[in-house]
């Protein structure tokens, strides 16, 4: 029986880690994702799983690495500076074809910024992160909810493609709570892993690395993730399409920002004003499609972002004709206003252009 | 007497070292530590049951000469990827290979840490008091007046500090439960050196936690000096600086508290 209950984000996404059997569960204060970590100490050790405070965020990603080369599914979370922290490890998790989940509860930046919520991280994120060419696969939660669910199912990708997958939230769908529904997850067989080292009992050595002082090997590699990452846009680009059919003005925008934009979709329909919304779930792969759809109608594109404008680049770059996109944001952890979003579509249908 | 049953083998290759060509320089110690080792884990029959870790420096490619599972790890995390390793599988045997940089100067986080948790690791560290992968820089353990790439005219103290006692550092710590610093400088030494490594398979075998075995080791390409001569000044020079011995020992604890 599926049981309602009412939580925070952040715990959401830790019951969602323990639903989809993670196994190991490494991490290091930061706000705005601490009731992340909290959760998992509470809940892990009861069940027998690994929880550990790591000495830092370098240290809990490596040790995500290790539980991960050793075969069972392994997942670490922090914020903005932390995941900067991380990097490292992501680009030899990347490099050594590990699966992780790494849960990235964003804040204002950069440097230390602050403890609000914020998006800048998105480039970092959906570019790779850290050093050579890899990707993340990069899923974005908009509700307590999916905090769950899109956790649960992060797990099974990594397994799937022996990728990262990177949950980009942000602090505030990590801090509030929203009544949630633990679904009944079927107990799935754990993935098998035949690469994994868990000693040689009957098989050959194995090794896992990142090293190939061989060009020919590494080129190799390379070649191998790039194929990897072309079945992952092939099979599992996610978004969510809202009244785009007739829409004038198409929204976009992912988490805390799609929820402001359902706001400003609702008031200005109201209004008399045709605007719909393309929620992306995954920020990579990038969906493409839509955009492209909408377009061919005509639409004109809002960018809705806590950011400078980041994701609004992969709109552009998913257009294929000319169509008016222009840029609503807000930085330092404020959140854009539903009415702000609603002066600028009444703009955008007039065919005032002020700016861009 | 028939020649072909009086030839008997008295010293073979251990089964859990691959027969490759060594990439190791003329007289370097990581030869003689990944052989004891190999012949350690083949004595406590746990070649199957084990996942080493290699570091980033001139160790990387030990996982070229070990016949069992290895794993890399990205420079200095080698502890945190180990204590990855045997949280998820608390069975298996686990130690992580290092050297002076990945462990003392890069990974000092790391190696403390795992070294306070007392994580039930082995780790062994191989101290040869320079980078040799990277064309011979100073290192943490570099002794005072050394000439590397990065201290041309000599490790000074007023610019660069004193060398790092790994040993003693650790030793001032409460889990681990052994600590002992040998060298591979001659056949004596190499001896008991093997006998440290046998007593820290033991205590992660008989689940007493941590362990640590420093293990001076000549670089004759980066002393600029032949292999000869290299163990001489390591005995004349690094010893006094780095002394032998046992720092902690979670079996003389046991007997103090009967």
């Amino acid at each position: 029986m599926a049981q309602k209950v009412f939580m925070a984000g952040n715990e959401a996404a830790g019951e969602g880690a323990i639903q989809a059997g993670c196994l190991a569960y490494y991490g290091y204060p930061i706000t705005p994702q601490n009731e992340l970590t909290g959760y998992m100490a509470q809940h892990m050790p009861a069940k027998g799983r690994v929880f550990l405070q790591a000495e830092s965020e370098l240290a809990a990603v490596n040790m995500v690495l290790g539980s991960s080369a050793a075969g069972i599914r392994a997942m670490t979370s922090s914020s903005s500076p932390g995941i900067s922290l991380k990097q490292e490890g992501i680009s030899y998790l990347a490099a050594m074809e590990l699966p992780a989940v790494i849960v990235n509860v964003q804040r204002g930046g950069p440097g230390l910024g602050n403890i609000a919520p914020g998006q800048a991280d998105y480039w970092q994120a959906t570019r790779g992160g850290g050093h050579g060419d890899y990707r993340c696969i990069v899923l974005a939660p908009y509700s307590v909810q999916e905090m769950l669910t899109i956790v649960s199912d992060a797990f099974d990708l990594a397994d799937k493609y022996r990728m990262v997958v990177m949950v980009l939230a942000d602090g505030r769908l990590g801090q509030m709570m929203e009544p949630v529904e633990i679904p009944d997850f079927p107990a799935k067989p754990a993935a098998a892993k035949p690469w994994a080292l868990d000693g040689c009992a009957g098989r050959p050595a194995r090794k896992l690395r990142s090293l190939f002082l061989n060009e020919d090997l590494l080129e190799e590699l390379n070649l191998r993730l790039q194929e990897t990452y072309r079945q992952v846009e092939a099979s599992e680009v996610r978004f969510e399409e809202t009244a785009t059919d007739d829409a004038d003005v198409v929204m976009v925008a992912y988490g805390t920002c799609a929820r402001v934009c359902k706001e400003a979709l609702r008031e200005a329909r109201k209004r008399g004003m045709k605007v719909g919304l393309i929620r992306p779930i995954t920020l990579w792969p990038f969906p493409k499609q839509p955009f492209r759809a909408a377009a061919a109608r005509g639409a004109k594109f809002l960018v809705v972002e806590m950011s400078a404008g980041q994701m609004i680049d992969d709109v552009r770059l998913a257009l294929d004709r000319p169509a008016e996109v222009r840029f609503y944001g807000r930085m330092g952890g404020n959140v854009p206003e539903w009415d702000a979003a609603v002066g600028i579509i009444r703009e955008m249908i007039a065919g005032q252009r002020t700016g861009d | 007497m028939n020649p072909t049953t009086s030839v008997e083998v008295v010293y073979h290759k251990p089964d859990s070292q691959r027969r490759v060509r060594t990439h190791y320089c003329a007289g370097c110690g990581h030869g003689i530590v990944h052989r004891i080792i190999c012949e350690v884990v083949d004595e406590f029959g746990v070649r199957e049951k084990t996942v080493a870790v290699a570091p980033v420096g001139c160790a990387v490619l030990a996982y070229d000469y070990f016949d069992f599972d290895v794993c890399e790890a990205p420079h200095g995390r080698t502890p945190a990827v180990a204590t990855g390793i045997k949280r998820a599988l608390p069975d298996r045997f686990v130690f992580s290979y290092q050297g002076d940089g990945d462990l003392a100067a890069i990974g000092t986080a790391e190696i403390i840490h795992a070294a306070n948790r007392g994580e039930n690791i082995c780790v062994f560290f191989v101290n040869n008091a320079v980078y040799g992968m990277t064309q011979g820089q100073m290192a943490p353990t570099s002794l005072v007046g050394q000439r590397t790439a990065t201290t041309p005219r000599g490790r000074d103290p007023k610019n660069e500090g004193y060398p790092i006692r790994m040993c003693e550092l650790i030793a001032t710590l409460q889990a681990p439960a052994y600590v002992e610093r040998v060298t591979v400088s001659s056949p004596a030494n190499i001896r008991k050196a093997k006998k440290a490594i046998r007593k820290a398979f033991q205590t992660q075998l008989d689940g007493k936690g941590f362990s640590f075995i420093e293990i001076l080791s000549p670089c004759p390409t980066y002393w600029r000096w032949d292999p000869v001569t290299a163990v001489k000044e390591l005995e004349k020079r690094m010893i006094p600086v780095f002394p032998l011995g046992v720092y902690r020992d979670w079996e003389k604890r046991e007997e103090m508290k009967r």
